[in-house]
């Protein structure tokens, strides 16, 4: 247990500074996600089955979404080149020391908790009545808000909504789609015949 | 269901599921009018085929992400009982599951990108898209699994459809899973990450023994898919005499073999649309599905 803790702890700090180190964006984020993974392997040292799977689910997705919108904003196109991770190096450090400084001060300085009571036995059923119990206006609220922002981020980030495609009075069929093989497309259609069903030799074999 | 994993399941989960990975690879075969033999004989082409290399490739990226492919299914499949013994059934077993097949974004993202080419990047950012469109509705239908339950466990699910299996009162649930499995396996209808159109997407750069972790990772995929199946929604080994490892075999082929089938009867269909149709039609369909279930429960 001890040992599986400390092999993680330090797989978790060296992936974290991996991510500063390497030259490459794609290296970097799955140097952040090995870091995360690590993180959610440990909670399932301590019996936190749900919380951990959530952990590596959520991080897996998060880091490729991450991946996806880091590379739209490079420079470079695609972020395909080797570039450098770090910027503005001695106020960097800087913010970062004094961050680890707090944080550590922050650690022996608090007054902590003694443990009271047993861990319950099915920590996942526990956590479940503890955020639908006392906690449920606080959730229930917060998810309201979130599926709100996602709703409109996507409605402000759209550049072509239901009356581009569909006409002014949502008649228009087909709709007109950028895509290819549309008739309103800038290019001419490509067509693309998958051939489903006949031979295709040099394709999907295996 | 025991509380003791025996050893055997351990090396039989690997055997079980590259079995049924090779029976699949040569039913595709057999659909799309080749000879049954054929896999086999690509399976020793690509043993001995050099390996082709492109121009400043990220070794160390590329071969995380073709092994990772095989992997991360395999270790989807530990939580999947074979009848009444799983190699771990882990009390959040069905998260666990999800969490496996979620891998698998990084799996293919990190095959296309770290070739440095044009048509795998093309391809892994399609299976991006892909993802975000199947991920939610697959979701909620493994919740409404979960929720008709009582538990994440993948043995209580089973436990529960003694009664009445989940595919007869969440039809709409098993449909949903379908389609998600068909999307989280890029195959056939889903399989545009690796079109034609842009010369076989993620894979087209690889060659020799990356390509055959590839392929062989992805039919163990679409079978991990299909055996997750059984006990989500197909009453798990439940059916009378033959032994309950038998069913779910059965079972687990039957799904396998409509999986593999479709691909030879719908085209592909492309992921913006898919994207409209998941998140327009899917995900409120699932939601409706999970309030049913979730109402019948309380």
């Amino acid at each position: 247990m001890a040992v599986a803790f400390w092999i993680l702890a330090a797989v978790s700090v060296a992936a974290g500074i991996a991510v500063f180190v390497v030259d490459s964006m794609a290296r970097a984020t799955f140097a952040l996600l090995a870091s995360l993974l690590a993180v959610g392997l440990a909670f399932l040292l301590i019996d936190l089955q749900y919380l951990g799977v959530l952990i590596i689910l959520m991080m897996v997705m998060e880091m490729l979404i991450m991946a996806v919108f880091m590379i739209m904003y490079m420079m470079n196109p695609a972020g395909l080149m080797p570039m450098k991770m770090v910027h503005n190096n001695r106020v960097a450090a800087l913010v970062a020391g004094a961050v680890f400084a707090l944080l550590a001060v922050g650690i022996f300085l608090t007054p902590w908790p003694r443990r009271r009571g047993e861990p319950p036995a099915d920590p996942t059923h526990a956590l479940g009545l503890s955020i639908m119990g006392p906690k449920m206006l606080v959730m229930m609220v917060i998810g309201v808000a979130i599926l709100a922002t996602m709703i409109s981020t996507v409605v402000l980030a759209t550049h072509r909504g239901r009356y581009d495609r569909y006409g002014d009075d949502l008649t228009r069929r087909p709709p007109d789609d950028p895509g290819p093989g549309h008739a309103h497309s800038p290019q001419p259609p490509v067509e693309h015949h998958h051939a489903c069903g006949a031979p295709n030799p040099g394709e999907e074999r295996t | 269901m025991s509380e003791q994993t025996p050893v055997w399941s351990v090396i039989a989960l690997p055997a079980v599921l590259a079995a049924l990975a090779l029976a699949a690879a040569v039913l595709d075969a057999v659909l799309g009018g080749f000879r049954a033999s054929s896999p086999l004989g690509e399976v020793a082409r690509l043993l001995v085929q050099q390996r082709r290399r492109t121009l400043l490739p990220d070794t160390l990226l590329l071969r995380i992400g073709v092994v990772s492919l095989v992997v991360a299914p395999v270790l989807a499949g530990i939580v999947i009982p074979l009848g009444d013994i799983a190699v771990a059934d882990l009390a959040v077993g069905i998260v666990w599951f999800n969490a496996m097949e979620v891998c698998v974004w990084g799996s293919l993202w990190l095959t296309g990108w770290s070739v440095n080419s044009v048509y795998p990047l093309v391809g892994a950012y399609r299976f991006v898209a892909q993802g975000l469109a199947y991920e939610l509705p697959h979701m909620f239908a493994l919740i409404t699994v979960g929720l008709g339950a009582g538990s994440l466990r993948m043995s209580d699910a089973v436990r529960a459809q003694q009664e009445l299996w989940f595919v007869v009162w969440m039809p709409l649930a098993f449909l949903v899973y379908l389609i998600s499995a068909l999307a989280m396996a890029f195959w056939g209808p889903m399989g545009a990450p690796l079109g034609g159109d842009i010369a076989g997407g993620s894979r087209a750069e690889l060659s020799g023994p990356d390509r055959l972790l590839f392929q062989s990772g992805r039919y163990v995929l679409l079978v991990v898919a299909a055996a997750a199946a059984v006990p989500l929604f197909l009453g798990g080994g439940a059916g009378p005499l033959l032994p309950s490892w038998l069913w779910a075999l059965i079972k687990t082929a039957a799904v396998l073999g409509l999986l593999v089938w479709v691909r030879h009867r719908v085209p592909v269909v492309r992921m913006d649309r898919f994207t409209q149709c998941s998140w327009l039609v899917l995900i409120p369909v699932s939601l409706l599905q999970l309030l049913v279930v979730g109402v019948v429960v309380l």
